[in-house]
């Protein structure tokens, strides 16, 4: 394993953020602060606006109002520092780039306008390549990618950005096992790199199990703190309201997988393949 | 060797050829943004669109080419204005724009006395006709689009394939796509005086098309479509001088047949291949 630079942790602190689009405000007054190298699951309801959270992370929505702070700076300051991977990639899939092109565009973040990739940053991008176990792939082209290889790409990208702050929606939904594991392994690695991480799921079996924390949405925030502390009965209910199914044996099934999202069908989506 | 060199020896013809060679490079390395960003509408009626300002710039005796920049980035704004905030979609605004600005084009030139021939040259193509200052011209346009490309390369790549990425390296998206429209203007002009506002698409969008058919990545899926469109252009003339068709219609029916050939033996996913294997 290559000995990447040492990171500075993120300290992530939302404070009082409305966001919304075309008129509609999706998240009211959400404040919530992540310490440093924290792994942060983000569980709500399809339409809680989760990815829409992500979205205002790395600036892709505007805040209504409220601030971002990231290392103590408004957000804006430090946007390169943020690596995001979409639930469903918005890229189009017949575009002509082999796998490692598409990993080296997260390095262009620390590169100057006409610079070419250096020697360091072609090494990173096969460490990433390596890390997710796609090293093999390198100069296939995108287009022979299989949904599960599709997201290991963009992993690997993220991955290379070097990030104290990994954002990725949906991690767990709609991958094979070899993917879910990989990225299971690379929050292992994240972890010891000290990046902080927010991942939003649907699977609250992983999000108990694999996390320091997790942060109950549901257009403001419900609850926030361990996973024994959040995922209550009564918070649960509050979240999913009748998608819960009590148990006699006290047990809680909540019934709420994953149709496309409302807040994510904006934009100008090409449909991935 | 004679027939290669004989059409050489009219200096209209060794012009001609010159300006066809520098318009099939460049249309061909534009068109691969037109191809992977599916802009052949757009490239297309950004063409007829600048009808009205060569119309205009012929009546005035002015410069042609001048004439047509100034309309097409006229045209490319247009486009922006009506299509921004969703009032009107973008492909609406396009065919509105683009039928009306031709409309207004023909009206012009259907004023001036002798319309046929004037409006065969500018639908058409009139590469014979070429001048030496029209040659400066167009290669001087030609480096420049060919500079902005190469040092917007990175950018521009991340922009065509992930909007998403763009937004999070905080590239200035909306100015490289403008920018990129306007190269695209830019090239649809200079591409006036060889095949014409009729076929210019078909410079832009075919040699890129079998170039993608051919490679797997964008720096070698411009180069193989250089060397397309540069063939064409060069097959076509000659085609042109021998079998006395119209320059415009041989170098586009010649890329139309490369095309083809591409579609049909490609070592990746050529039809024939595939057919022969099973």
């Amino acid at each position: 394993m290559e000995k990447t630079s040492p990171q500075i942790s993120a300290r992530l602190e939302i404070e009082n953020i409305s966001v919304g689009y075309n008129g509609t405000t999706v998240l009211q007054d959400v404040s919530f602060h992540i310490a440093h190298g924290a792994r942060v699951a983000v569980v709500g309801p399809n339409g809680a606006g989760k990815s829409t959270l992500f979205k205002a992370l790395v600036g892709l929505l505007p805040l209504r109002s409220g601030q971002i702070f990231i290392h103590e700076m408004a957000l804006g300051h430090h946007l390169d520092c943020v690596a995001y991977v979409p639930q469903r990639s918005e890229v189009d899939w017949q575009f002509p780039v082999t796998v490692a092109d598409v990993v080296m565009m997260g390095r262009f973040g620390k590169m100057n306008w006409l610079q070419a990739p250096s020697r360091v940053d072609r090494q990173v991008v096969l460490t990433s390549l390596q890390q997710m176990g796609i090293a093999d792939l390198a100069d296939r082209s995108i287009r022979d990618m299989s949904g599960g290889q599709q997201q290991r790409v963009f992993l690997a990208r993220a991955l290379a950005q070097q990030p104290h702050i990994f954002l990725m929606d949906e991690a767990f939904t709609g991958v094979d096992t070899t993917t879910q594991e990989a990225t299971l392994q690379l929050l292992d690695h994240l972890r010891e790199q000290n990046v902080t991480v927010l991942i939003s799921t649907h699977d609250l079996t992983l999000a108990a199990t694999r996390f320091d924390a997790i942060l109950l949405l549901n257009r403001r925030v419900l609850a926030f703190g361990t996973p024994q502390e959040v995922l209550t009965p009564g918070n649960l209910r509050q979240a999913f309201g009748t998608h819960v199914l009590d148990m006699e044996t006290g047990a809680l099934l909540v019934d709420d997988c994953c149709p496309p999202d409302k807040d994510q069908d904006h934009g100008s989506s090409k449909d991935a393949e | 060797m004679n027939w290669l060199l004989e059409p050489l020896q009219y200096a209209f013809m060794l012009r001609g050829l010159l300006a066809a060679l520098l318009v099939g490079i460049l249309c061909a390395i534009m068109g691969t943004y037109v191809v992977i960003r599916g802009m052949a509408f757009l490239g297309d009626a950004m063409a007829h669109a600048i009808l009205p300002g060569v119309a205009i710039a012929y009546l005035l005796q002015g410069n042609l080419l001048l004439g047509a920049l100034f309309a097409a980035v006229l045209i490319a704004l247009g486009i922006g204005i009506f299509s921004k905030g969703g009032m009107v979609k973008e492909d609406t605004a396009i065919g509105i724009l683009f039928a009306a600005a031709l409309a207004l084009g023909v009206a012009i030139i259907s004023s001036i006395q002798t319309y046929a021939v004037d409006l065969s040259h500018i639908l058409f193509g009139h590469i014979l006709g070429v001048s030496t200052s029209d040659l400066w011209l167009t290669a001087g346009l030609g480096i420049c689009v060919l500079l902005v490309v190469a040092f917007n390369f990175k950018q521009f790549m991340v922009i065509s394939f992930d909007p998403v990425l763009a937004a999070t390296l905080r590239l200035p998206a909306e100015f490289l796509r403008n920018l990129l429209l306007l190269l695209l203007a830019v090239t649809v002009v200079v591409s006036l005086q060889t095949v014409g506002v009729s076929l210019a698409v078909a410079m832009l969008v075919t040699p890129a098309a079998a170039a993608y058919l051919l490679t797997r990545r964008l720096f070698p899926m411009m180069v193989v479509s250089a060397v397309i469109g540069a063939s064409s252009s060069l097959i076509g003339l000659y085609l042109s001088y021998y079998l006395n068709i119209v320059s415009g219609s041989a170098i586009v029916l010649t890329a139309t047949g490369i095309f083809l050939v591409v579609f049909l033996f490609n070592p990746r996913q050529g039809i024939l291949r595939r057919k022969i294997r099973s």
